[in-house]
């Protein structure tokens, strides 16, 4: 056994509501700069959709991730010799256009133009060649199900449902979406790593974060394809590669990552898991329908002696063990069994989870007849034909599954390499909970309902009412335990301390080590 | 005339090679984040291919020829005793001289016309890609005009290149060539000196060692087996870190 600690991350889909604030907040730290415009490392994508780059889903297109070699994996469109034979040109390489041109306004025209007859515009200028362009895309065009047709219907997930349960997903009463925000999943298993022919990308052994290290990296593309999740970019300007940093300068000091100290659904949770890296090869290399059951059993508890011994010898700080035992991702992921990585298919083990939403699947449509309700509205609303009714009463407790307007082989698709039980059990504890809460709080919810409910999912009113607290009422320090990082430590070992003692004055000191962009 | 051929082809070559050597040191220690291949292919990557792929494979070829007559002159002329291996061997360094002219003309002509393109482009690179251009072309004009370049190359030149290496340069062969091969021996000189200054450094750090790396690399800040050893703080061993 060999113990390794992993900063990890959950995002509660339920709560997301789009705003890409994260974004945002990313953005104007980190890629606010020149080649890296276009770059959101943090982004939120509309599902169904086709997400940013578009199809970047679908490994037939991009060749990204790990796949089944006999009893190993390899990787798909880089790796040896790939990465050294493709070196000069990458077929699979995605460009500019597969994103979008960044673009911005000259808004300067609004105030310099002499005065005319006609009102001065901002024309849309590109961000790369500075002529005026005409925009065609952009990082979310496809928000809130806009431009369906081109988008929405694209979504690679699609792929497994049959054409009617297509259709019936995207008949107008029935349209249902959510939101999915997604940052590099800083995997167990990078595929970006493994793809780096200059070695340049790196797993921080501490935390787990993935790094690329700014100074070593020489432009051969490589990462960009093998990244399945499209979270490695290449900056055009310098010709370096660049990641989401899971903000390590902020870890460090015990802040928040931008992200999600910004996020106003609070969605976010980061934590710390203890996990065996013995274990990650047989798991990564698992037949497909148990890479997710596998990869949940690699995780450690933080409470059991042998791993906590296992971890200590190991040079895992007492203060990150302390850590993993309080963390939040480790009760959604492991306690309660709530959450699922995004497409483990891919084989790259990540370790960002989320809990998968529970509204657009729950909520059937009814047919209601409503003539009565119509007489008592605006005349204008009077001839509304809608007769469907968001329909999120529970009568047969865990009836509406199947019947959901999100189908759960769609949701499989997204979080569990399509095995729909994994899925449907975690939207069921969700369901128990909700209904559990409902029988305390309003009350009109039998009791042997609920207790029925929560039996089915194995969960107890004390573990529903914790599952609630932290998804509802968690507090700041609730969402987001982070371990000391202890360079005081490193920088014992790397700077042996004893030198300087005892010298005063300014001495000749190297300048500290530069790290990441 | 003989202050120029010295200054030429003993002077310069070493100004060149300690340039060289001491500019590449300098910019991969202390510049690390300039040295890139500067890849355009994310902003354009079909006309790309029909440029770098015959420039590249040109290249590597052109430069291993050139390399084989330095290093192994008599292996290179016993080959050659052979008439049709000669023509053999001609021939296949003319093809893939002219590929590495095409594709140099083709990502040229790619840099100058694609707007995307002309916005990551410098001075330097221009400037460094005309160099090359009229290397090429001096190339293939001697390949075809003064043959057999091999065999001459490893005959005089080596021997020239040599001396240069032992200090004791021995120029008489040398001066007596025709100019287009003193231009040739030049420019290729010129480039070896540019090369800490342009985007050719890329060169440098070709990147072989991935073939026996293991895929996976986890960086350590401190030696996580010997942290909790008391015995360390005060031990002389200090763990590599990133
Ligand atoms: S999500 Fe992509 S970039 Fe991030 S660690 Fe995994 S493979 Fe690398
Ligand atoms: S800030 Fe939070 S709620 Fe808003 S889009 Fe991002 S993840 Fe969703």
């Amino acid at each position: 056994m060999d113990v390794r600690s992993q900063i990890s991350m959950v995002f509660h889909l339920d709560k997301c509501i789009g705003c890409h604030t994260c974004s945002i907040a990313c953005k104007n730290i980190w890629t606010d700069r020149k080649g890296a415009e276009y770059m959101w490392w943090n982004n939120v994508e509309t599902k169904p959709g086709t997400g940013y780059p578009g199809k970047w889903e679908d490994q037939d297109i991009y060749k990204g991730g790990w796949e089944k070699d006999g009893d190993s994996i390899k990787l798909k469109g880089a790796g040896k010799p790939k990465s050294l034979t493709n070196i000069f040109h990458n077929p699979h390489m995605p460009v500019i256009d597969d994103y979008y041109e960044p673009f911005t306004y000259k808004y300067l025209d609004l105030i310099e133009s002499a005065a005319g007859d006609v009102q001065p515009t901002a024309r849309p200028i590109s961000m790369i060649t500075g002529e005026p362009m005409d925009i065609k895309m952009g990082p979310n065009w496809d928000d809130d199900l806009s431009g369906s047709p081109d988008y929405a219907r694209n979504d690679p997930n699609l792929k497994k449902l049959s054409p009617a349960e297509q259709e019936a997903m995207f008949e107008m009463e029935r349209m249902a979406f959510f939101y999915l925000p997604r940052i590099c999943n800083h995997c167990l298993n990078p595929a970006c790593v493994a793809a780096c022919p200059s070695g340049a990308i790196y797993k921080r052994g501490e935390d787990g974060v993935v790094l690329i290290n700014q100074d070593v990296c020489r432009g051969w593309r490589m990462c960009v394809t093998a990244c399945p999740y499209k979270k490695t970019y290449y900056n055009w300007s310098t010709g370096k590669s660049e990641k989401c940093i899971l903000c390590y300068p902020r870890i460090e000091t015990g802040q928040a990552p931008a992200c999600m100290h910004s996020c106003v659904g609070r969605i976010r949770y980061l934590g710390v898991m203890l996990y065996d890296a013995d274990q990650i090869e047989a798991v990564a290399s698992a037949d497909e329908v148990d890479v997710v059951r596998r990869q949940m059993e690699m995780i450690l508890d933080p409470f059991d002696p042998d791993v906590i011994a296992a971890a200590k010898a190991n040079g895992v700080a007492d203060s990150t063990i302390d850590s993993a035992q309080k963390s939040p991702t480790y009760k959604f992921v492991k306690e309660w069994n709530l959450a699922l990585p995004l497409h483990p298919e891919f084989r790259t083990l990540p370790m960002l989870f989320y809990v998968p939403p529970l509204l657009p699947v729950m909520a059937s449509v009814t047919d209601v007849d409503h003539t009565e309700q119509s007489r008592k509205i605006n005349p204008v609303g009077k001839h509304w034909p809608d007769s469907w009714l968001y329909d999120t009463t529970t009568e047969e407790l865990f009836g509406t599954i199947d019947d959901s307007r999100f189908p759960l082989e769609y949701m499989a698709s997204l979080f569990s390499a399509g095995d729909t039980t994994a899925v449907a059990d975690r939207i069921k504890k969700l369901m128990a909970v909700r209904l559990h809460r409902r029988q305390e709080t309003v009350g009109d919810v039998k009791e042997n309902t609920v207790a029925e409910a929560l039996a089915d999912t194995h969960l107890t009113p004390e573990v529903a009412d914790a599952i609630y607290y932290l998804t509802s009422l968690a507090t700041f320090d609730d969402r987001f335990v982070i371990p000391a990082a202890h360079r005081e430590q490193a920088i014992e070992m790397i700077e042996f301390t004893g030198d300087t003692k005892g010298a005063t004055g300014f001495g000749f000191m190297a300048g500290s080590a530069q790290r990441g962009a | 005339m003989n202050a120029l051929n010295v200054f030429l082809f003993v002077a310069f070559p070493y100004v060149a090679v300690v340039v060289f050597v001491v500019g590449v040191t300098y910019r991969y220690r202390k510049k690390g984040f300039t040295v890139t291949s500067l890849s355009s292919q994310f902003l354009e990557g079909k006309q790309l291919f029909w440029g770098t792929i015959p420039f590249h494979f040109g290249i590597l070829v052109v430069f291993f020829g050139h390399l084989v007559a330095f290093m192994f002159p008599r292996a290179t002329l016993a080959w050659n005793s052979v008439p049709i291996r000669l023509i053999i061997l001609e021939v296949t360094a003319f093809i893939f001289g002219v590929l590495l002219l095409i594709g140099l003309v083709g990502l040229l002509i790619r840099r100058l016309s694609h707007g995307r393109i002309r916005a990551v482009t410098t001075k330097t690179d221009i400037a460094i890609e005309l160099l090359l251009l009229a290397q090429v072309v001096l190339g293939c004009w001697i390949a075809v005009g003064y043959r057999w370049g091999s065999s001459w190359f490893a005959a005089d030149l080596t021997p020239y290149l040599w001396s240069l290496g032992t200090f004791t340069p021995e120029t008489a062969a040398v001066y007596a060539l025709p100019w287009p091969i003193k231009l040739h021996i030049v420019g290729a000189f010129a480039i070896l000196l540019l090369v800490p200054f342009t985007r050719l450094v890329h060169f440098i750090v070709a990147p072989f060692h991935y073939v026996v790396r293991p895929y996976q690399q986890v960086i350590w800040n401190w030696n996580r087996r010997s942290i909790r050893d008391p015995g360390t703080p005060w031990t002389e061993v200090r763990p590599k870190s990133s």
